[in-house]
C-alpha cells in the first residue's frame, strides 16, 4: 500500500451530491476497476450511480485520468498511478 | 372514497390531498428528478426515479410520501458474450411497478422488456427468465423507447398466480403460474405499422396499455397502438371497439374497478399527431362493454388544449366514482362523478408521467 500522500485521488462532480454523499478521497488502486471499486466498498450505493448493469461505465457519465478520458468504460483497465487524480463528471443536458 | 393522489411527473412526485376546496398539493418530494412509476404495497409507497445520467433508482417511503429510503433498482444479469441480442441486458427505465398480491411481492416492468419480481418488498428484485428467454423476443421492438418495455401488469386480485403484462411492442402475455411460464394472447389485435401478411402476428402488437375490472378480471381492456380493444376471456381473444370517439388513438385506459362494462379513455388525433382531436381535450366513456361511447368534456377546458396523457396518466379510484388524469403540459384534472364533471387542479404541474389514488 502507498502512503496517503502518494496515491491516487478521486473526485465527484458536485451533482452526485443531490442523490448521495460523495466526497474526494485518496484510494488505494493501481485501475481505475480497483479505484472505483474501492470507493464502492464503503459507499455501496454510488456503483449503481455510475455503472450499468453490465458493470460498464454509465452512458452518460465521464471519468477523465488527469485530463483525459478513460479508455476503456467497459472494464476500467486503464492503469492509475499514486500522483495521478480521477475526476467523475456527468454528461450535459436540458430539459 | 380517496382523498390521496400521487402524481409522478418529469420533475418530482406531487402528492395531491383532497381539501375542503378540492385538490391541492399537500407534498412534494424528488423536486427536479423523473419519477416513472409509482405504487402503493404492503403499507409502502414505491417510486421509481429516472436519473438520466446516473440511471433508475428506486425508492420506498411511507403513504405520506415523507419519509424515503433508496432500495436497490432491478438489475439485468450478466449478458452472455455469445449472445446476439441487440438489446442492452440493463435497466434503461422502470416503467410500471405493481402489488403482487401477496405479503412483500412487487413486480416491476422494464425498459429493455424485462419483467422483475421481488418477494421482499423490493429489498431485491429477480429477473423474470421465462419471459425474457422466450424466442419471440429477438423479434419484440421498442414502441416510444429505443427498446421494448413492459408497462401494463395486471395480478389478478384473487389468484396472485395469474398475471397479464402488456409489452410495447410484443403482444399481451399471461402467465398462469406467478411468471413460470408464458403464454401471448393477443388474438384479435392487429398491426398497422407491419407488413399485411404479418399484421396478426401476436408478438409483435403494440398494446399502449391494458387494464382489467379488479372485480371481473376476465373483463380486460387495451388502448393500442392503432385502435382500442377489449377481451371477456382473460385476453384470449380481442374484440374492436369500433365505436370509440373522437378517434381510437391514444395511449391510457381506466377500468371501472366493479362494472365490468365500464371503461375510460383519453383519445388523441393518430400515431403522427399526439394531440386532441380539434384541440379540445375529452374523455371518452363506455358503460356498455364498448358498445357505445360519450364523450365528456364538462369542466375540462374550453380553450384549445394540446394535452397528451400517457399510459400511466389515468387513474379511477377503488369505488369507481373518482377519476384523475394528468397531460403532458401539466395540466390535471379530477372528476368525483365517474367523468360527468371534471375540475382542474389550479396549479400548473411538470410534464405528468403517472397517476395513481392512494388506496
Amino acid at each position: 500500500m502507498c502512503p496517503k500522500w502518494a496515491m491516487p485521488k478521486i473526485a465527484f462532480a458536485g451533482i452526485l451530491q443531490r442523490h448521495l454523499s460523495v466526497e474526494p478521497e485518496t484510494v488505494d488502486g493501481t485501475t481505475v476497476y480497483e479505484a472505483l471499486h474501492e470507493v464502492f466498498a464503503s459507499n455501496p450505493r454510488l456503483r449503481g450511480y455510475l455503472l450499468d448493469d453490465q458493470g460498464a461505465i454509465r452512458k452518460h457519465v465521464v471519468i477523465y485520468l488527469n485530463e483525459t478520458p478513460i479508455a476503456d468504460r467497459r472494464h476500467q483497465t486503464d492503469t492509475v498511478g499514486p500522483d495521478d487524480e480521477l475526476f467523475v463528471f456527468q454528461a450535459l443536458s436540458g430539459g | 372514497m380517496t382523498d390521496r393522489i400521487y402524481v409522478g411527473t418529469h420533475k418530482g412526485l406531487f402528492l395531491l390531498e383532497r381539501q375542503a376546496g378540492g385538490w391541492e398539493i399537500a407534498h412534494t418530494h424528488f423536486l427536479g428528478d423523473p419519477v416513472s412509476a409509482i405504487a402503493e404495497a404492503n403499507g409502502h409507497l414505491h417510486a421509481a426515479l429516472d436519473l438520466g445520467h446516473f440511471g433508475c433508482k428506486m425508492w420506498r417511503g411511507d403513504p405520506g410520501a415523507r419519509n424515503w429510503g433508496e432500495q436497490p433498482a432491478p438489475q439485468y444479469p450478466e449478458k452472455p458474450a455469445d449472445t446476439d441480442d441487440k438489446n442492452p441486458w440493463s435497466t434503461q427505465l422502470v416503467w410500471t411497478i405493481e402489488d403482487g398480491g401477496v405479503p412483500g411481492r412487487l413486480w416491476a416492468g422494464t425498459v429493455p422488456g424485462g419483467l422483475f419480481r421481488s418477494d421482499d418488498s423490493g429489498a431485491n428484485w429477480a429477473l423474470v427468465r421465462p419471459l425474457w428467454d422466450d424466442p419471440t423476443r429477438a423479434e419484440w421492438f421498442g414502441g416510444g423507447y429505443d427498446q421494448p418495455g413492459i408497462h401494463s401488469i395486471c395480478v389478478h386480485p384473487r389468484n396472485p398466480a395469474d398475471l397479464t403484462v402488456a409489452v410495447s411492442c410484443a403482444g399481451n402475455w399471461h402467465s398462469a403460474d406467478a411468471g413460470e411460464t408464458w403464454e401471448v394472447r393477443a388474438d384479435g389485435m392487429t398491426a398497422s405499422y407491419a407488413p399485411p401478411e404479418r399484421a396478426g402476428i401476436q408478438h409483435i402488437q403494440d398494446p399502449h396499455r391494458v387494464v382489467q375490472c379488479a372485480e371481473v378480471p376476465d373483463v380486460k381492456w387495451c388502448q393500442h397502438h392503432d385502435t382500442a380493444y377489449r377481451s371477456t376471456d382473460q385476453g384470449r381473444h380481442w374484440r374492436e371497439l369500433e365505436t370509440l370517439q373522437p378517434s381510437r388513438f391514444g395511449f391510457a385506459v381506466a377500468a371501472h374497478p366493479h362494472d365490468p362494462e365500464t371503461a375510460w379513455f383519453v383519445p388523441a388525433v393518430k400515431d403522427e399527431c399526439r394531440v386532441p382531436v380539434d384541440a379540445k381535450l375529452v374523455v371518452s366513456r363506455t358503460r356498455d362493454g364498448g358498445a357505445t361511447f360519450e364523450v365528456l368534456s364538462a369542466g375540462l377546458p374550453e380553450q384549445p388544449s394540446y394535452d397528451l396523457v400517457y399510459r400511466h396518466g389515468l387513474d379511477v379510484d377503488a369505488a369507481g366514482e373518482r377519476l384523475v388524469f394528468g397531460s403532458t403540459t401539466g395540466g390535471l384534472w379530477t372528476s368525483d362523478d365517474g367523468g360527468d364533471h371534471w375540475h382542474a387542479l389550479p396549479a400548473r404541474l411538470p410534464p405528468v408521467n403517472c397517476v395513481r389514488f392512494a388506496r
